[in-house]
């Protein structure tokens, strides 16, 4: 598992994937508006967004199983398309696992890679995927017989059965419990590691900031910030975000002239302070609350995160339908 | 990490490997594809033993039934049962179907009684039971035969109720596993998203649709196999013709049922929808096609329709090689009409197949 201080190398800087002004549409609901990004080889790149932002869409354009409506596209100097045979050679390259894929129940672990595996040309051996994912145990296991946990590792499997140059991800955690959580993402970054290039879609801004190199936030369609998970914060300018939860009016105008608070802001019943540093501002704020005679019910601190960001730029959370 | 190569298996094999290893572990399918058939086989084989011909069951009423019944019985009339009742239970019996025919006996002077016959005549065995009753009553009082007549009772080969009934399951048997086995099972894989997940492979696309017809086929020995070596060895059903003209008329009504199966689960996506169109398309066929009985009970202009359906062509080719001993000149039409619906149905499903 790599740490902050062993970084994987710097990737080259030369795209994987190519696309420009990629709008996708179903009849008149623009799914995708006009997106142009590239991803470089051998880097974690996140697509971050709330459900029905688009991510799904995009990922699937990228995937060859929706054509764009207009805008261009590359993957890998190659363009989906042309012919059946061309996409088949451009298939052998990618690994792929949607968002959900419901394996047949009665099949066993090792039977499902087997039949993948056979897709495809070049790759590693089963029992060695088998023992990469940890599925050992489970190598003869029924698929309705394994745990969320252990079905998205078999559907992390089936898409690196090829030994793919890029793999993409829809979703891998959602809905599964922190420790199985952890198991898909040393499993992704083994693969960032061993150099595959590694395309994900996600709405937990941890996953984000611990796997992406750089981070594409998403929302209605639209590629609204992209930078690195620390650089998205830093576009705050705020080091702290404090909220403050209390009836009456909260004095904003009186508060944004107090040294050190960046931005006052309110949102669904809280008070939301962009901050420096709280330990320094807090006590002046609540001397000005109390000095109105202002009642506090709740004040919680926390470090600006990825989360901050996304609600900053769309005004809703990501976890928000 | 390894680099080593190992036999890479080839995706048809393991495309049909892994349809028929999902199918085999399937407790519900392995019952509608074998239990089933037999079952249904055991009931209707004893339901429709031979017992020879049905006994025509006759009431009697009036002063002087009971004389008449004596008088008549003498020879002990052969598939004959007379009963004497009082007017409603005669009624009765009559509305209900468990008698096909009401004697009233009036006294008459003279000693020869009045006779009133009451019967349904749109009821096959209401005639008979007529003409039997009457020929006893005119000869227990001395009518003669004219012409001296000789009978010779001889029994078909493959005449039974149980022969007929063997082909029919078959031909079911086909339509129903095709349904079931390629339709609802390419609905549920797109359900589970597991035919998009194939699509983002380099997987061959026709490889996935041979491997469901391959599998069909490895199938389809088996169901059939079993079904005719159960006819056998139960109810010594033989089958007349070769057995090889047999094996080709189940693989091309395989072949129509597949292509049918295929075209509903083109674009369903879900479960429900496709057992609905499943359902609507094998009703009127086995209400129409003779699985069970002969549609030549249905009116004649609707004949050449029903000849029309697959299972129609399936069941007459089927019995025309079992039951009549036909060869492949005799089964011409079936055979077209069946390789007419696989041809078009095919073609449209693939047309207008959807991966996701």
């Amino acid at each position: 598992m790599p740490t902050n201080n062993n970084l994987p190398p710097a990737p080259e800087d030369t795209p994987v994937i190519r696309c420009r002004d990629l709008v996708v549409a179903y009849g008149s609901l623009v799914a995708v508006n006009g997106l142009t990004l590239d991803i470089l080889r051998g880097e974690c790149f996140g697509l971050l967004g709330p459900n029905g932002a688009g991510k799904t869409t995009a990922v699937e354009v990228f995937e060859g199983l929706l054509r764009p409506r207009t805008g261009t596209l590359e993957i890998l100097g190659e363009t989906w398309g042309r012919s059946d045979a061309g996409d088949r050679r451009l298939r052998q390259r990618l690994g792929v696992a949607l968002q959900e894929t419901h394996f047949p129940e009665n099949l066993t672990v090792f039977e499902i890679i087997r039949l993948f595996r056979s897709f495809y040309r070049g790759g590693r051996k089963i029992n060695d995927l088998i023992a990469l994912m940890g599925l050992e145990e489970k190598r003869n296991a029924r698929v309705g017989k394994l745990s969320g946990g252990q079905r998205q590792r078999l559907a992390l499997t089936c898409a690196l059965v090829g030994a793919p140059e890029i793999i993409f991800l829809d979703e891998p955690t959602t809905g599964l419990d922190p420790q199985a959580r952890l198991t898909i993402w040393q499993a992704v970054e083994a693969l960032v590691r061993d150099g595959c290039t590694v395309v994900l879609t996600t709405h937990y801004m941890e996953e984000a900031a611990r796997l992406c190199r750089r981070v594409g936030i998403i929302d209605s369609g639209r590629l609204i910030a992209l930078d690195s998970p620390a650089g998205l914060v830093r576009t705050l300018g705020a080091g702290e975000i404090v909220e403050f939860k209390m009836e009456g009016e909260f004095p904003l105008e009186s508060v944004r002239r107090i040294p050190g608070v960046l931005r006052a802001e309110k949102r669904d019943r809280q008070w939301i302070l962009m901050v420096n540093d709280s330990a320094q501002t807090l006590p002046g704020i609540l001397n000005t609350l109390s000095a109105q005679g202002m009642r506090v019910d709740s004040v919680s601190t926390h470090q600006a995160t990825l989360e901050d960001v996304f609600v900053q730029l769309t005004g809703k959370g990501l976890g928000d339908e | 990490m390894n680099k080593n190569r190992e036999r890479r298996p080839h995706p048809l094999v393991e495309l049909t490997k892994a349809r028929f290893l999902e199918f085999l572990r399937d407790p519900s399918a392995i019952f509608w594809v074998f239990v089933f058939p037999i079952l249904l086989t055991i009931v209707l084989g004893i339901a429709f033993k031979n017992q020879g011909p049905e006994k025509i069951e006759v009431g009697f009423l009036g002063p002087a039934a009971e004389e008449l019944v004596e008088r008549i019985q003498v020879p002990h009339p052969e598939g004959l049962k007379l009963t004497l009742m009082n007017p409603g239970q005669a009624a009765a019996a009559l509305r209900s179907g468990r008698i096909d025919l009401i004697v009233r006996a009036e006294l008459w002077a003279g000693g020869t009684p009045m006779i009133t016959y009451q019967y349904d005549p749109t009821r096959p065995g209401a005639r008979m039971a007529r003409l039997a009753v009457d020929n006893l009553v005119q000869m227990s009082f001395g009518r003669i035969n004219a012409v001296q007549i000789i009978e010779e009772q001889v029994e078909e080969k493959g005449g039974r109720y149980i022969d007929f009934l063997i082909p029919g399951l078959i031909g079911m048997n086909v339509m129903g596993s095709c349904m079931w086995g390629l339709g609802y099972a390419i609905v549920d894989s797109r359900r589970r998203k597991l035919l998009k997940r194939f699509a983002v492979t380099p997987m061959n696309r026709s490889h996935f649709l041979l491997s469901f017809a391959l599998s069909r086929l490895i199938f389809l020995v088996m169901e059939v196999g079993f079904l005719v070596l159960f006819a056998y060895l139960v109810f010594s059903v033989r089958i007349q013709g070769g057995i090889l003209t047999l094996a080709l008329v189940a693989l091309v009504g395989t072949a129509a049922f597949s292509g049918l199966a295929l075209l509903i689960a083109s674009r369903t996506a879900s479960t429900e929808t496709a057992s609905g169109w499943m359902n609507l398309v094998q009703l009127p066929m086995w209400l129409l096609s003779g699985s069970f009985f002969a549609y030549s009970r249905f009116p004649e202009f609707l004949h050449p329709w029903i000849r029309l359906l697959p299972l129609t062509a399936l069941n007459d080719a089927a019995r025309a090689v079992m039951n009549d001993g036909s060869g492949m000149g005799a089964i011409t039409w079936e055979l077209a009409v069946l390789a007419f619906w696989s041809l078009v149905s095919f073609a449209v499903a693939l047309r207008i197949f959807k991966w996701h």
